[in-house]
């Protein structure tokens, strides 16, 4: 495979949340709405009916811009992309070309760079940076849908007009590992901010990633892109995209292996077989004719009004300020920050906590990192209230008072099943006697201290 | 008695209880009848006016590509024959909400594309001053009915020329106001970017009532502005002292009478005491390539819904002439020609709205003629491709730029007794300027008898 390096870009397509589509005043959340009940004339594409842009939808998109680390055009404008298609109902979408909102950014993925689970409390862990870049981002309108019956299509314009943001990537991927870690750190990202539910089921969500090879046998100097790329469409997970990713590059590896060049073209994802067929060539690709869109007036931001749109903290600072200010693990708080209500709910029991601190059964532990477990192992329900939780914390770590002869007859219990580890122990491999302290836990089902019962062996054995 | 009486004089008549707004409405009806199939100048009649609720019925005709919910709107294609819409476009309801009540859907060129009424699907209109003439166009059927008195008043639609043309050749008022003073919503698309409403009348106060009405920013149109509305009405009514620019430019290929009755004017209007400066401008015929390719860039774009999937009939029923509109505007926007047209259109449009800033600097507004001649007979567009763009070369500056302009009638050709229309161009947002100079006309010359010489034509 070092011979053929993969080339891998994305677009991303995210439908906003706000309550009324992008240019008219009808409802967006159309999800399981009865067909067409959602629509005016506006959405509908009806003679005479203009487009007034939502002023939240913008501002939501320079905020994903923010977040993405984009430059903010000052001077942005939509355009018409011509297509023909039943669920267009203008026979263009109002789209941006040229000047899209926000442009030139990056995100960075925290990769740990130790795989190992028994990293010690409180030990420094180095995190890399993996570095991706944001072409662009940019606002416009989605279409109506098409359902396809045995012998007829018929056309729901609920979704037509809703709004759509679009994230396009450099091809800055070369493996489908990467570009799944992206794409649950962008879902991640968008949730944070609030703008949409990011639902690849739903298809609030959607990609498709852009793959070619290098050939490094080929004389093409390895920095240049290759002269042809493949689309893949409706893929509908982050699983699939993987799948159709990793099957596109043995496609295309095994068509240039026979000294050929994969041809540019858009093909669809079939999630049954897990492969990818050919949908549309560059012969039939569109000339969008786009122009600039003369019913809405250029949208001007200067400095102020972007200051003005302000970013939440995001999932990997908050993973950094947890192992920084609660030194807690990386992995541990890379779970308590992909969902930003748990990550809330976790922040708001630390500040509330501190004033009954003494109540808490702990000596020298990290008592940030045993709250993380608590919720993490789901120990105690995250569905209570914070004081609830707080509650259930504090009797769960009161001293364990342990009735001394069943601790004493487990110990035997153990002790006897397992002659070798003592051996071991004796022999002086100190951690065996761990093992043994495991199983007596197991046998009182946690009932005692893991420090006691550790002294009881050693003075038994 | 009654006939040729203004529309503000009928509204009058109406607050003051000594007309009932239902008797109007019955006599324009019964006038349309009368002379509507001679003229053709209306596709849809209204005679709803038993049901309506209010009693204060103020008639007025609208051109049929605004929408009027409940009332057929063709923009007279066959696409869109029985097309009845579901909603109410801005400028009827803000008429409608002012007691108007609209007595029918004017005639014009098929999507407005012309200026005769000639690509209508539905038969041109003739013109009211000679029926083997066309009114001109495409509010040619606006232009129609206020000149006979089938309205006292008509909403029109203007791309480039398509108000001041047809009032030109029909001899009656016509204002069309800066792009972005009067909502486009619910007006059918031609040029996007160069489509404005405005209103066709007899006196210039009517043209001053209506935009009162019509005008200002609307939630439905993200072009309209916030700017402050004069009160047109007062305004036009202040002695003011105007400089006003003439330009040769506007002269050239401009018929000897039409210009006598331009030199003719400049003579009062200096006795007025207004200044009368020369100016510079760039030659019109530059803004005939721009119009041409800006507007059929964007009628191809927005023709391009007609697809007869939710609503009217398909593609299939669009004339010939929309048919090379959205070929010609499909061409202009494909990759690789894009630069070479669209792009290079707008950045000389750029170039004519400096022009006249530059020039709107000196002078308060510009008088021109608004047409190079008298209306034509019916048939001779043919001979001419972009008849139109010819027709209306002394339009296309100011509709490119999106200034505001006004024509009025002045006198009659001797040689076919034929009206003449002269033009004034303001600045952006000035309309209450280009309306107060037409008023000063109007008072001293009574705009040479076009209009009462025209109402004697159509008895009661």
């Amino acid at each position: 495979m070092s011979d053929y390096q993969p080339v891998i870009g994305l677009e991303i397509h995210v439908e906003l949340k706000t309550s009324s589509k992008m240019f008219c005043q009808c409802l967006t959340n159309y999800f399981g709405k009865e067909p067409n009940t959602q629509v005016c004339p506006v959405c509908l594409g009806f003679p005479g009916t203009l487009p007034v842009p939502n002023k939240k939808a913008i501002d939501w998109t320079i905020l994903i811009g923010k977040a993405l680390n984009c430059k903010i055009n000052n001077f942005s404008k939509f355009d018409r992309k011509h297509y023909f298609y039943p669920d267009l109902p203008k026979g263009y979408q109002i789209s941006q070309y040229d000047q899209p909102i926000a442009k030139n950014g990056q995100l960075y993925l925290l990769i740990k760079n130790s795989k190992s689970k028994y990293q010690k409390e409180g030990s420094k862990l180095k995190i890399t940076k993996k570095k991706f870049r944001i072409r662009r981002v940019h606002l416009e309108e989605d279409t109506g849908k098409l359902i396809h019956l045995k012998n007829e299509t018929l056309v729901d314009f609920n979704r037509s007009g809703v709004p759509l943001v679009e994230i396009v990537t450099e091809p800055d991927f070369d493996n489908s590992d990467d570009v799944k870690i992206f794409l649950e750190e962008l879902q991640v990202i968008i949730r944070y901010l609030g703008v949409s539910d990011a639902d690849m089921e739903k298809g609030t969500m959607r990609m498709e990633p852009n793959i070619s090879i290098i050939s490094q046998k080929s004389k093409v100097k390895s920095q240049n892109l290759p002269d042809y790329k493949v689309e893949v469409k409706n893929i509908n997970s982050f699983r699939f995209v993987k799948q159709a990713i990793d099957y596109e590059i043995k496609r295309q590896v095994e068509i240039l292996k026979k000294g050929k060049q994969p041809i540019q073209e858009t093909r669809g994802f079939d999630e049954k077989k897990g492969v990818t067929y050919s949908q549309r060539t560059k012969e039939e690709a569109y000339d969008y004719r786009y122009f600039p869109e003369p019913d809405i007036p250029p949208l001007v931001f200067n400095k102020d009004y972007v200051d003005s749109i302000k970013l939440v903290e995001l999932p990997s600072q908050k993973i950094e300020r947890y192992i920084s200010q609660f030194k807690i693990r990386f992995d541990d708080a890379f779970i308590l920050t992909r969902d930003k209500k748990v990550a809330e709910y976790f922040e708001t029991i630390i500040s509330k906590i501190k004033y009954q601190i003494s109540k808490l059964s702990i000596k020298n532990q990290n008592y940030q990192q045993i709250i993380a477990n608590f919720i993490i192992n789901k120990k105690i329900s995250t569905q209570l209230s914070v004081d609830e939780f707080i509650n259930k914390l504090i009797e769960n770590l009161k001293p364990k008072e342990m009735d001394k002869k069943l601790l004493s007859e487990a110990i035997d219990k153990v002790l006897k099943n397992n002659p070798k580890p003592i051996e071991d122990y004796k022999k002086g491999k100190i951690n065996a006697i761990m093992f043994l302290v495991g199983q007596v836990m197991k046998e009182i089902e946690g009932k005692a201290e893991a420090k006691i019962v550790r002294e009881e062996i050693e003075r038994k054995i | 008695m009654f006939l040729g009486q203004s529309l503000v004089s009928i509204v009058d008549l109406i607050n003051k209880k000594k007309i009932d707004g239902k008797e109007v409405v019955k006599y324009f009806l019964k006038r349309i009848e009368k002379y509507n199939s001679k003229l053709k100048a209306y596709l849809t009649v209204n005679k709803s006016y038993k049901t309506n609720k209010s009693d204060k019925l103020v008639p007025i005709a609208v051109k049929d590509n605004f929408c009027t919910k409940g009332i057929r709107t063709t923009a007279s294609s066959k696409l869109l024959e029985n097309f009845i819409p579901p909603y109410e476009s801005t400028v009827t309801k803000r008429l409608i909400d002012a007691d108007s009540f609209i007595l029918g859907k004017t005639n014009m060129d098929a999507w407005a594309h012309g200026s005769s009424t000639e690509t209508s699907d539905f038969g041109s209109t003739k013109n009211p001053w000679d029926l083997t003439r066309s009114p001109g166009g495409s509010s040619g059927g606006s232009a129609a009915v206020v000149s006979s008195y089938l309205a006292p008043a008509a909403i029109g639609s203007e791309t480039a020329g398509s108000i001041r043309q047809p009032a030109a050749w029909s001899g009656v008022i016509g204002l069309k106001p800066t792009y972005g003073r009067v909502s486009r919503y619910g007006l059918i698309a031609m040029g996007s970017s160069l489509d404005c409403p405005g209103p066709l009348t007899l006196t210039t106060e009517d043209a001053a009532f209506i935009l009162q009405i019509i005008a200002g920013h609307d939630k439905f149109d993200a072009t309209t502005v916030y700017k402050k509305i004069p009160n047109y009405v007062f305004k036009i009514k202040e002695k003011k002292k105007f400089v006003i620019g003439v330009t040769d430019e506007y002269l050239e290929g401009v018929d000897e009478e039409i210009k006598e009755a331009f030199y003719q004017l400049i003579k009062i209007l200096k006795k007025l005491g207004h200044e009368i400066k020369k100016i510079k401008l760039l030659p019109p015929k530059y803004a005939i390539s721009v119009y041409t390719i800006i507007q059929r860039a964007e009628v191809s774009s927005n023709l391009a819904r007609y697809d007869g999937i939710r609503y009217a009939n398909n593609r299939t029923f669009f004339g010939s002439e929309a048919k090379r509109r959205i070929m010609l505007g499909t061409y202009v926007l494909s990759y690789g020609y894009y630069d070479a047209y669209y792009k290079k259109a707008q950045k000389v449009r750029t170039l004519i709205i400096e022009d006249f800033k530059k020039v709107f600097k000196e002078v308060d507004m510009i008088l021109a003629p608004t047409t190079p001649i008298t209306a034509l007979k019916l048939g001779e567009f043919e001979k001419y491709p972009f008849f139109g763009e010819m027709m209306d070369v002394l339009n296309e500056p100011a509709a490119i730029a999106g200034l505001c302009a006004i024509n009025f009638p002045f006198g009659l050709t001797k040689k076919n007794n034929l009206p003449i229309g002269l033009q004034l161009i303001g600045r952006w947002f000035e309309e209450e300027n280009i309306l107060n100079l037409t008023s000063q006309i109007e008072k001293e010359t009574d705009f040479l008898g076009v209009i009462e010489k025209g109402l004697k034509n159509y008895p009661d």
